[in-house]
Formats: structure tokens, C-alpha cells, sequence
């Protein structure tokens, strides 16, 4: 176990843990916008950010992505880093000003309104979606295609991906619902930034109900080496 | 140089051999085809990923990432304006702005006709002669507005 | 003239006895033709004074009795193409394919000297006629660039023939920590623009865990107006490998990168040249000099990207992945390349290696000031009179580099200012040229020294427009990773363009400066951390530009489109009508000769096209 402090208070963690982290096991608030307890640390939004002491010298760290040593001491809030996490607001409330999670989250870091002209986004490029198509899913539908402001979410080519399973889990993971599905009569509607998709769901035999993509199933049979009708039933109906 | 020719699959395979296969050069591998092609084809992507067994997405991510690579067809003469500092102090910008009114194209575009791709590239080294443009790797040095026109229409 | 060796030597003795044997094959006073390769001297014309040479040395019979080499970079590109013909180093300038046949016969045959050819000393107006008298090179100590002009970068055995290869057999009869000892008393710091102690670097990476270390060298040269590595690759590619080996020994990695910009070709295929013959002679490969030392490199060429200088983005790229840094919590002399331990040097640190194991720690540690030992390569460029590449020891102050070297602004302009340090640098004003040029001085200044970059800027230059270009540059680089950065560059862009079109308004300068410091403390990487500099710099030394452009929608310098007018100077004006032709949107109207022209002001585009067509300084631009 690794000793330090936050905020004057004294915590242990286990070796290897992160700043976040052990900061959310104590009920210690830092923001963020691109970490996620289920893939890996990207440290991207930078609201993060927590100013550490090491051997007498003082930095502003990403505690998404430094790890918690012996003595550590950690600061999560000063002058310094509240102007830091006001202006990163306001640049990105100027990204996607009508987006409400980006609102929600801006008033609570006492950001009321930009200094920048407006451009409209839901978009926040956190990559949380990249990361879980790629890391936990396992097929990289989607990836963060072109450089710098021209950045942006997408297929290849902007066209209908041949390996997306059409399972969502990138809508579930998106902290802004910049990434939406919608499930109408036997069709999964997928809506990215840029391109959109449409997948055929399964009828459950017993029921009827519509109750997931054809191509997520025949996936999970194909990995987990399932026998081909195991799916026939939806969850409710099955044994 | 417009397509060259038709991609084929022998020939993304043998460039794909020749680094054998290797993850890591996959910025080199796509900087072999597009000397082939002029730029990459579509196909070659969907093979490279496939020879390398990596996710498409990645192939496509890093094509669009690096400034070398175009995914659309080049026109038959590439036009690099230097916009190094030393050119810029020198006004480059005013030559850039010439070339493009002269061709009616942005940095980054072709010509309709295929005739030329402008773009822009920071320092070739060359600063004592600058403003540079560099077209098919020939060098005119000491550009300015008015020598534009001349020395595009002596290109086909 | 080159010597075939084709054996691969086993031990140093055998090294030096093909030393020997070259050296003596060799006739020291031939009379040999030297002209420069480097790429300014090329875009001037350098290879059609070679095939001049060429074919004038046959036409004459005399391919006996002349030798004739194509070197590496000289330096002086402002006076390109140079050549200089030795034994006795006549220094001959702005050579063109028609002088050739005279310079055969008259100095090489008759030892007769061509004055015009020769380089006039602005300063006392006389003719120089040697290499090392010409003030551009006499104020210099071109310790690792001076041997670019003495070799063929294509020819092994010009290397040797000076030297080469000579530090890599004496370190290898080191130990390797003593190797690493040796380096960390020369004091050497990385010279891309960082300046960390090199051989901390390397003690670290020697010390990490793992069983495999990788050896880079970052040739992905990237500022804007800096090619000092692209002439040292392209020159004298064989100084880089040699420190490269020794480099390997000392940490104990076997396995190499050069890693060149895209935009360099020349260096990627001498680069690869010299690998070649490195080991086909057993000092690149396995059992180097019989040592039982295993390093072998390949090349690896860049994408497009200036992010791929920064070390994690060129690993990233080099696993075939985008060049997006990563944090360096944990060094990447411990986690780098692949996860292993990498070890990542600049070019033109790599070629001091050799230097300093030849010649000792001690020797080196005289050179330059304390804490920043040996010299530094820079490109001079802008508005400057002797454009080119230089070499002095560290902390030679920027006035004796401007004038003394430089010689100056040209044509009687006065100068304003010198960037230094690329985009992540700043701007030095004329009350600050006192400074002498090292690692820590400029900092304090509010710039750096980066990897040796050195544009400038005269009265004509606007700083505001300086900013402004930095500023896009950088918005183009940007890998686009993280918030600050990739949000702050765009609206910093944003500021400074519409401060230049006349749309600056009143707390303008503040958001600036906010913007600037969150991209300081949270950016992820240095491209972003670094790239307030130049705003920041040409706000604290030159703001009353910045003021007059938001105030009073004025640009001082003359420079900024929108806020500027062309007119015609009637009294100066003949009428003769090169600007008419000049205009591309037909804005001028030719009024018959001996009448003044008249422009257009709804017509005018403000493209300069007839400021600069005009030498009668007719038109007037404010």
C-alpha cells in the first residue's frame, strides 16, 4: 500500500492505482470528461488535471494517467487550476455550446459563458467510444480520422463499417449522448457525428419482440464459439 | 503524374513483403504505394489491412493523420510553395495567394484537369533563394508575384 | 576517387591499416575540385557546374591529373554555388556553368586566381581568396559541420580518410559505463532543442528494465527555417552513425532507428548509402571491429507530421500508429519504443559523440561556456545578409552571429528582431542582442535556443504577422489530442487574424495571454506548451504593434493586407508600365508614357505585385 495525501487528508492506495482513482475510492471530486473505469486512460480533456509535490517540485499532472507513489502530495483545487479548468470550459462550451452535458458541466466548474466564437458540436473527441469499440467490444469500427481541428469521429471512409456489430456500447459510453441508436420495428438505427447505420434485429422466436442486432449475435457466437441457434430466444424467453 | 496505373494486388504484396510485413512500418508501406499510384487507393487500404492484420480503422486513421498522403487522385504535377519562416518573411504568402488565383484551387487541391496538386510545405532548406517553389522537385527560387504565371504554363 | 574495400575488419588495427593504405593511395597536393551539394547551392544550379566540370576535365584530357567531388553542405548557401578547389582552398563563389572552362584552365592548370569569382569582404571591400580567411567561415569553430566539405557523403573512405570511425574503435575498448562517464564530463546536452544531459539519458535507459533497447535518431527536423540536421545527414551521414554505434555500445542496445522527415529524400538515401557501406566494412552489423558488438540500423521515413519530432509521437509513428504524444510520467528511456527502453537523440547530438571520445571530455569541456559545453550548428535565415549555416562555440553573443558572421541586414534595412527556437521559441528585440547564445540565457528572455533555427526580421517584418503565422502553423501540426491545444490554437488563430484584419477589439490582448498560460500549464505535449512563446514574446517586446493594429487599424510594418493601402507616387512615377503588366486583376491603368499610372483602389487586391515589380519606388505602401 502507498501512502500520500490529497487535500491535506492522508490516503492509501494500492501500488499502481491512479491519482482519479484513488481519489474516487476516497469520494474526492476531480473532474473528468475522458476517463472511464472500463478502458484505458486516455488523458485528453485535461480537466484532470491535480497539481502534485515530488521531491520539493511542483507540476500540474493528468491523475487520470500518473500513478500514486510513497509521499505523494496532491492538491485537486487552487487558483491555478480553477483558472486552468474555466478557460478549457470555456474553450470547449465554445465547441459544442449546445450541447447539454458540455452545459451541465461548465455551470457546475462556474463557467457561464464563452469568450469565443461559437461553433456547433456534440462531439467532445474523448475517444471513449474509440477505446471501447477497440479494447472492449474488440472490433474498431470507429476511430478519431484526420489531425488536428479537423479532427473528427468516423468510419472509414465515412461509409458503413464492415466489422461494427451494431451493439451501442459506444452510445452507452459517450458522456455528451453525442452518439445516439434507436431500435424502430426490426431496425437498430446507429447515428455517429458524421455517417449513420442500419442494422436488422433478431425476432425473438417465443415472443417476437426485436431485441438485438443479427450482427452482435452472430459476433458473440463466432468468439465465444456458441452453437448457432443460441440466440433464438431473447433473454426473457430463454431457459 | 496522374494514376500510373491500376492497383494490383501483386504489387501491394510484394510491397508488403518487402517490409516484411511488419506493423511498425506501416507509414513507409503506405508511402510506397502511393509512389506507385500517385496517391492511395481505396483498395490498397482495405489489403494492407488485411496483410498486416491490422483494423482498418487504424490503416485509415493514420492515411488521413500524415500530410504525405492523399486518398484522392494528384494531378500531374505537384506544386510545393515553401512556407518556411525565412520564405514567409520574404512574403511566400503573396506567392501562395498567386498560384492559387492563377489555378483557382486551395492548398491541398487539383487543378479539374488534372494538371497540377498545390500544396504547401515548411522549409526545404533552400532559404537563401527564398520564396521557393518547388514543382516535380525542381526548384524556382527567389519567386514573386509577377513570375507566377510564366512558369506555370511551362508545364504540360 | 574511391578505393574498393570489400573486406569486413575484424579488429581496430585492420581499420587503421586501411586507414593508412587510403590515406596513402591518396596525393594530398592533386589538385581536386570540391562543389557543394548541399541543397541551397543545389536550387541555385550546383549540378550543372558539376557537369560542367565534368565534361570541361574531359574535354581537356586532364582526368589524370584533377579530381573532381560533390561534398556535403558548406554553409555559406547566400554565395552558392560554392566551390573550392584544393590542395590550397580557393574559395570561389556564385560559380556558374559558363565560368567552368575558365576555372580549369586558368586556376586549376595555371594556379592563376579568377578575382571576380572571388568573395569581396563587404566590410573592407577587399578580395578573399582562401576558404578560412572569408569572414562568413574565420568567425566560426565548425567543429562538427567543418567536415562536410571535406568528403563525399556517398564515398566511406573519405570518412576514413579523415578520421572516421577512429572514437568508435577506442570505445570500444572501453567499458561501456566509462564511455557513458566520459560523455557526462564533456557536458554534452541534446542539441534538438531540448538540452537534456545526454549521458543522464543514456544512464537511464542503460539502468531500465528489459531485455531490449532501442537507439534512435531524430532526423524529423521540423521549425520552419532550420536545416542544420538535413545538411549534416546529407553531408556527413557517417559522423551520425558513428556516434550512434558508440551511443549503442554505451547503453547496450543492438537494435537502431533513423528516423528522417518525409520531406528530406536526399538525407533518407544518403542515410542509407553509408549504412550500406558501414556494413559491408563490419562497422555497422554484427561483431563490429570483432568487438562481439551487435548494432544494426534501418531508416524510417516521416508521414508529414512536425508532431513527430516530439519523441513519443515518433514512437508512436514508428509502431505504425498516428504521432499522438503521450504523457512521459514514465520516461521513454524506460517505456518507449514497443514498451522497451528507447533511447532518443537528435542528429546533431549523436554526430558530437565521436568528437568527444577522439578527442577527451576535457577537450571538449574548454569549448563554449560552463553548463553548455562544445558549439552549436544554426541556420541563419531571413533578413540577413550571409544566409547559411553556422557553427560557433556556445555563448557567442547574437550581435557578433547578426553582424559579425551574418554581416548584417540587407539593404540598409533596419533590424527588428531574431526568432530563435522555432515555434516554440520567441522573438528577440535589438536591446537584448548583447545576450549570448546557449541553453539557459535565452530562456530567461522569454525564448530558447531549440534546435538552432535563427530567422531575421527587419522593419519591414510585422510581429503581429509573425504571431500569427507561428500561431497557424502550430493549428497545423496539432495532432489534435488533447482540449488546450487542438480548441486554444484555433482561437488563438482566430485572435491574432482578425487583429490583422482590422477586427481587434479591446481585450483581444488579455484572452491572449489566458489562453496562453491554460496552454502552457495543461497542454499535453511541448508542441502546445511551447507554442504561446511567440505570442507572448512579440507582446512583451513590441506591443504598441499590437495596439496600433487594434486601436488604430494600423499596421506599422506595411505588411498586414487589410489594414494596408497601395498608391501611386505621381512625382515618381515615368509611366513605364511594368506594374500594369504586373497586376493580376487589372487594377492599374497605363495613361501613355510620361504620365503616371493610375490604380484602382476597388480593384486593388493589395497582392504587392506591383510594390515589388516597382524599382523606382513609385508605389508607395502604408
Amino acid at each position: 500500500m502507498v501512502k500520500l495525501t490529497i487535500n491535506g487528508q492522508k490516503i492509501q492506495a494500492e501500488e499502481g492505482t491512479t491519482i482519479l482513482e484513488a481519489a474516487q475510492d476516497n469520494n474526492i471530486y476531480i473532474p473528468s470528461l475522458c476517463h472511464h473505469e472500463e478502458v484505458s486512460a486516455y488523458g485528453a480533456c485535461r480537466l484532470c488535471l491535480v497539481e502534485v509535490t515530488k521531491n520539493g517540485r511542483e507540476r500540474l499532472v493528468a491523475s487520470c494517467l500518473y500513478e500514486v507513489t510513497e509521499g505523494l502530495k496532491v492538491k485537486t483545487d487552487s487558483e491555478r487550476i480553477a483558472a486552468n479548468r474555466k478557460m478549457l470550459m470555456e474553450l470547449l462550451l465554445a465547441r459544442c455550446p449546445n450541447n447539454k452535458a458540455v452545459q451541465d458541466l461548465a455551470r457546475k466548474l462556474g463557467v457561464e459563458k464563452t469568450s469565443f466564437k461559437l461553433d456547433d458540436n456534440d462531439c467532445i473527441l474523448c475517444a471513449l467510444c474509440v477505446r471501447v469499440c477497440q479494447e472492449v467490444v474488440g472490433v474498431s469500427a470507429i476511430s478519431l480520422v484526420n489531425r488536428g481541428v479537423d479532427r473528427t469521429l468516423a468510419t472509414p471512409y465515412f461509409e458503413d463499417s464492415n466489422v461494427c456489430i451494431g451493439c451501442g456500447s459506444c452510445a452507452y459510453v459517450c458522456p455528451v449522448d453525442a452518439i445516439k441508436f434507436e431500435d424502430v420495428g426490426d431496425t437498430r438505427h446507429i447515428y455517429w457525428p458524421n455517417n449513420k447505420m442500419e442494422f436488422k434485429l433478431k425476432k425473438c422466436q417465443k415472443c417476437g419482440r426485436y431485441f438485438a442486432p443479427q450482427a452482435q449475435l452472430d459476433y458473440i457466437i463466432k468468439k465465444a464459439g456458441l452453437a448457432p441457434d443460441a440466440f433464438d430466444n431473447c433473454p426473457d424467453c430463454r431457459d | 503524374m496522374t494514376t500510373k496505373n491500376k492497383p494490383t494486388k501483386q504489387k501491394l504484396t510484394s510491397i508488403l513483403d518487402s517490409y516484411e510485413r511488419d506493423k511498425g512500418m506501416l507509414v513507409a508501406i503506405l508511402q510506397d504505394v502511393q509512389a506507385e499510384y500517385n496517391y492511395l487507393p481505396k483498395e490498397s487500404l482495405a489489403q494492407i489491412s488485411e496483410g498486416l492484420d491490422i483494423p482498418m480503422t487504424q490503416v485509415y486513421s493514420v492515411a488521413t493523420f500524415f500530410k504525405a498522403f492523399s486518398l484522392k487522385p494528384r494531378g500531374r504535377h505537384i506544386i510545393n510553395v515553401c512556407l518556411g519562416t525565412a520564405c514567409h518573411v520574404r512574403g511566400a504568402g503573396r506567392v501562395l495567394d498567386e498560384v492559387g488565383r492563377q489555378l483557382d484551387i486551395k492548398p491541398g487541391e487539383t487543378t479539374e484537369d488534372s494538371r497540377f496538386t498545390m500544396e504547401t510545405v515548411n522549409c526545404v532548406g533552400a532559404c537563401a533563394l527564398g520564396p521557393i517553389v518547388v514543382i516535380d522537385g525542381k526548384y524556382s527560387g527567389q519567386m514573386k508575384t509577377d513570375k507566377v504565371k510564366t512558369l506555370l504554363e511551362s508545364y504540360d | 576517387m574511391a578505393k574498393q574495400s570489400n573486406n569486413r575488419l575484424s579488429s581496430p588495427q585492420e581499420l587503421e591499416a586501411l586507414r593508412a593504405s587510403i590515406i596513402k593511395s591518396r596525393d594530398a597536393q592533386k589538385p581536386c575540385i570540391t562543389v557543394c551539394g548541399g541543397t541551397g547551392c543545389h536550387s541555385f544550379g550546383s549540378e550543372g557546374v558539376t557537369d560542367a566540370f565534368k565534361q570541361e576535365i574531359k574535354r581537356q584530357k586532364l582526368g589524370d591529373k584533377i579530381d573532381i567531388k560533390v561534398t556535403g553542405c558548406h554553409g555559406f548557401c547566400e554565395k552558392g554555388p560554392v566551390v573550392v578547389i584544393k590542395p590550397k582552398n580557393i574559395f570561389y563563389q556564385q560559380v556558374k556553368a559558363e565560368d567552368i572552362p575558365e576555372i580549369v584552365s586558368e586556376t586549376v592548370v595555371k594556379g592563376k586566381i579568377i578575382d571576380r569569382l572571388l568573395y569581396t569582404d563587404p566590410a573592407t571591400g577587399k578580395k578573399i581568396t582562401y576558404e578560412h580567411e572569408v569572414p562568413f567561415y574565420k568567425e566560426q569553430k565548425r567543429l562538427v559541420f567543418g567536415s562536410n566539405g571535406l568528403i563525399d557523403p556517398n564515398v566511406i573512405e573519405d570518412y576514413l580518410a579523415i578520421g572516421g570511425y577512429a572514437a568508435l574503435a577506442k570505445a570500444l575498448a572501453m567499458k561501456p559505463e566509462a564511455v557513458i562517464a566520459e560523455v557526462k564530463k564533456a557536458g554534452l546536452r541534446g542539441r534538438g532543442g531540448g538540452g537534456f544531459p545526454t549521458a543522464t539519458k543514456w544512464e537511464t535507459c542503460r539502468d531500465a528494465e528489459g531485455d531490449t533497447r532501442y537507439i534512435i535518431c531524430n532526423c524529423d527536423e521540423g521549425d520552419p527555417g532550420a536545416f542544420m540536421d538535413r545538411s549534416l545527414m546529407e553531408g556527413n551521414p557517417h559522423s551520425v552513425l558513428e556516434g550512434m554505434v558508440i551511443g549503442a555500445y554505451a547503453i547496450g542496445g543492438h537494435e537502431g532507428y533513423i528516423y528522417v522527415r518525409n520531406e528530406y529524400p536526399l538525407a533518407v538515401k544518403n542515410a542509407q548509402i553509408a549504412i550500406e557501406q558501414a556494413e559491408k566494412l563490419g562497422l555497422l552489423g554484427k561483431n563490429i571491429l570483432g568487438s562481439g558488438f551487435d548494432f544494426s540500423v534501418k531508416i524510417s521515413r516521416g508521414g508529414g507530421a512536425f508532431v513527430c519530432g516530439e519523441s513519443t509521437a515518433l514512437m508512436a509513428s514508428l509502431e505504425g500508429k498516428v504521432g499522438e504524444p503521450r504523457a512521459k510520467y514514465v520516461h521513454t528511456s524506460e517505456k518507449g519504443l514497443w514498451e522497451q527502453p528507447t533511447n532518443l537523440n537528435n542528429v546533431e547530438t549523436w554526430a558530437n559523440v565521436p568528437l568527444i571520445i577522439k578527442n577527451g571530455a576535457d577537450w571538449y569541456g574548454k569549448i563554449g561556456v560552463q553548463g553548455s559545453q562544445g558549439t552549436k550548428i544554426f541556420s541563419l535565415v531571413g533578413k540577413i545578409n550571409n544566409t547559411g549555416l553556422i557553427e560557433v562555440p556556445m555563448g557567442v553573443a547574437l550581435k557578433d552571429i547578426i553582424y559579425g558572421i551574418g554581416g548584417g541586414i540587407p539593404d540598409g534595412k533596419k533590424f527588428k528582431a531574431v526568432q530563435t527556437g522555432g515555434p516554440s521559441g520567441g522573438c528577440i528585440p535589438e536591446s537584448l542582442l548583447d545576450l549570448p547564445v546557449d541553453f539557459d540565457e535565452l530562456n530567461k528572455a522569454g525564448s530558447m535556443m531549440g534546435s538552432g533555427g535563427m530567422i531575421i526580421m527587419d522593419e519591414n517584418t510585422c510581429m503581429v504577422d509573425i504571431a500569427k503565422y507561428f500561431v497557424n502553423f502550430l493549428e497545423g501540426e496539432s495532432c489534435g489530442k488533447c482540449l488546450p491545444c487542438r480548441e486554444g490554437l484555433k482561437r488563438m488563430s482566430q485572435i491574432l487574424t482578425d487583429i490583422t484584419e482590422g477586427k481587434g477589439r479591446e481585450g483581444d490582448i488579455e484572452l491572449l495571454e489566458r489562453l496562453s498560460a491554460t496552454l502552457i500549464d495543461t497542454s499535453l505535449c511541448a508542441l502546445g506548451s511551447t507554442a504561446p512563446n511567440p505570442v507572448l514574446t512579440t507582446l512583451r517586446y513590441f506591443r504598441d504593434e499590437y495596439e496600433a493594429h487594434i486601436k488604430d487599424k494600423r499596421c506599422p510594418a506595411g505588411v498586414c493586407k487589410a489594414l494596408v493601402t497601395y498608391s501611386i507616387d505621381e512625382e515618381k512615377c515615368p509611366g513605364c508600365g511594368l506594374c500594369v503588366k504586373a497586376c493580376p486583376s487589372e487594377a492599374i491603368t497605363d495613361m501613355g508614357k510620361k504620365k503616371p499610372v493610375v490604380l484602382d483602389q476597388e480593384k486593388c487586391i493589395k497582392c504587392g505585385a506591383c510594390y515589388d515589380v516597382c524599382k523606382l519606388g513609385a508605389v508607395v505602401r502604408k
